[in-house]
């Protein structure tokens, strides 16, 4: 993978939703490069036969008993909020004028 | 009681039971201490002094009634931002959540209440618990009591200054990748990352969620265990904790003190000791393991291949987790909402990416973007995939390792305390900080760093590195204990003792 360009970075910051202005791209694409020229060697260490762990206590299942307990108030849920109107989080428009 | 501040957790536990001292005057004592050294440790975001003596005066209260909560009733303590404490702000050290205040405790945190352990504060740490130095923290930096120009660790500095200034006799941390036990090596104080999935994590916001753990920081290996009792053990409402006990950790703490280790097997990692560590890192080890033989322990030296792929594994892993955790932050239901300047009627989706972008700092969205990366279709085998491969054979290499030897020993951390800033725009310098600590968060061990001495070419502390298989906690404990008594015994106290007065501060 090494090379990530200006433009992928621009690309992958849109996917995660952060504005990067033309200075932080500058700034960040070829810190990113060194990042992955430095972490590429992994790609050929393990073989085909070797499980992946994606969690170091396996556990399956988990359940506990169906028992009401208290939860948040209305209030208390929407304390952080940006902005709040008739006990709902209030919102800027979700779809374009186009939509 | 001569200077509280500069008592251990347990002889402040006793001294209380004993009605030699009050809850009240003990964390009076401590509030006043962050008074005079704070403004040049910057070890607290916040500072709960009314809420501390409120809970300090409800503490002597029971212990008059005679009827004291737990052992540390009455003890204060400090919490890293991480952990959301209801009614006390909770950052994470990011302007993201700036003036939150978390409608609800994390677990550990209710635990401490109800315990009786009055909250001192709120500790600094690196943004979202990214980082090895506290200097990604949108508030400004810690500063590592043993000279204010260097750097306390990360990610949780805060916590580990606190203690090391005699701010806190107690503090709760949480390690990803070292952000526990590298703080503790490079500031002269006692670090535990415990077993993963035995202490809950309910409530930490989480950076990465199958690495992350809590666990205490302290001056002294007992302090530790008296601290992870009291916060270990199931909890329902996090799907990862496990069911087992915690070992009984004073009785190992108290076995360990003896300083006799017969018939212990003691391993020493032969890839996390060598090049790219200190020379005064390596002297004070290799010190410390002479001890430990001369005290009766048998030493074998162990190979872990597939060590020198851990930072590469985890720094595939942690940001693909992280880039999905940190998505919560939307400028929706809490945290900051930013509207962009030049857009006149902006969608959710505009507020989402000009508040991502105003919220977050460089490290935190150098890594949303790294695991966006990683993730991404055609990358995700190739990298993430093999990531996760990777971490099975770690967990191998520590599997043989401990048929060869009951505890593995390294240097905690590569080198001592650097400069503020020396290593801020350099990403790799900085990762290479957790070396030796991130193969235990792959694989989920337990691990200690307890204090080693002090490296010849600076003078700063050196940490030693203690781990143990899985669930075997107290081994950590045991073994820990009796280095801590092996290494006070030959300096005549403790290596805190050694750390420079901090101005405006009585000696």
């Amino acid at each position: 993978m090494p090379e990530i360009t200006r433009d992928e970075v621009a690309h992958l910051a849109t996917l995660a939703r952060i504005d990067l202005d033309d200075a932080e791209l500058d700034h960040l694409a070829p810190q990113l490069s060194v990042i992955l020229e430095s972490i590429a060697s992994i790609s050929s260490v393990a073989g085909d036969d070797v499980p992946p762990t994606s969690h170091p206590m396996p556990l399956t299942n988990v359940f506990r008993e169906d028992v009401v307990v208290p939860g948040l108030t209305a209030a208390q849920a929407l304390s952080g909020a940006p902005a709040s109107e008739q006990q709902r989080f209030s919102v800027p428009r979700i779809l374009g004028d186009e939509q | 009681m001569s200077d509280l501040t500069r008592t251990t957790a347990a002889q402040l536990a006793d001294a209380l039971a004993a009605g030699e001292t009050t809850s009240v005057e003990v964390t009076q004592a401590h509030l006043d201490r962050i008074g005079e050294v704070d403004g040049a440790i910057h070890a607290f975001l916040h500072v709960d002094a009314e809420g501390a003596l409120a809970q300090a005066a409800a503490s002597d209260a029971r212990r008059a009634a005679g009827r004291p909560a737990s052992g540390l009733d009455g003890v204060p303590i400090a919490v890293k931002d991480i952990l959301a404490t209801q009614g006390l702000p909770t950052t994470c050290g990011s302007k993201i959540l700036e003036g939150w205040i978390p409608p609800y405790d994390a677990t550990v945190v209710a635990r401490l209440k109800a315990a009786g352990l009055p909250i001192l504060g709120k500790t600094n740490m690196d943004e979202f618990a990214m980082g090895s130095s506290t200097e990604h923290s949108a508030y400004g930096p810690t500063h590592n009591p043993w000279d204010l120009d260097r750097i306390p660790g990360g990610s949780g500095g805060g916590s580990a200054a606190a203690v090391a200034a005699f701010e806190a006799p107690l503090a709760l941390g949480t390690d990803t990748g070292g952000s526990i036990r590298q703080p503790g090596a490079v500031t002269g104080t006692v670090g535990v990352k415990p077993t993963y999935g035995s202490i809950s994590r309910y409530g930490l916001v989480a950076l990465a969620n199958s690495l992350d753990q809590v666990g205490p920081v302290t001056r002294t290996v007992l302090d530790a265990a008296l601290l992870h009792e009291l916060i270990g053990g199931h909890d329902p409402r996090d799907s990862t904790s496990i069911t087992q006990p915690v070992p009984d950790l004073t009785d190992a703490v108290r076995l360990g003190a003896t300083g006799d280790l017969t018939g212990v097997r003691i391993g020493v990692v032969k890839e996390l000791n060598g090049s790219g560590y200190q020379d005064g890192v390596r002297q004070r080890f290799q010190e410390s393991v002479d001890l430990m033989v001369d005290a009766g322990a048998t030493l074998v030296e162990v190979s872990c291949p597939m060590f020198v792929h851990a930072l590469a594994a985890y720094y595939l892993i942690l940001p693909a987790e992280a880039s999905s955790n940190l998505a919560k932050f939307d400028a929706m239901r809490y945290g900051l909402r930013v509207l962009p300047e030049d857009i006149a009627d902006p969608s959710a989706e505009d507020v989402m990416r000009a508040s991502r972008d105003a919220g977050f700092g460089d490290e935190v969205k150098r890594r949303i973007i790294l695991g966006t990366y990683a993730l991404s279709s055609g990358y995700y085998d190739a990298y993430y995939g093999q990531a996760q491969k990777v971490r099975t054979l770690i967990s191998r290499d520590f599997d043989a390792a401990f048929e060869q030897a009951d505890v593995l020993l390294s240097p905690t951390a590569p080198t001592t305390a650097f400069k503020l800033g020396e290593k801020l725009d350099d990403p790799i310098a900085m990762y290479l900080n957790d070396l030796a600590t991130i193969p235990a968060n792959l694989s989920g061990v337990p691990g200690i760093s307890v204090p080693g001495g002090l490296a010849e070419e600076d003078g700063l502390p050196v940490g030693i590195q203690i781990l143990a298989p899985t669930m075997a906690d107290d081994r950590v404990y045991r073994v820990g204990s009796a280095l801590e008594t092996l290494l006070t015994d030959r300096w005549g106290g403790p290596l805190l003792d050694r750390a420079p007065a901090l101005k405006g501060a009585p000696a």
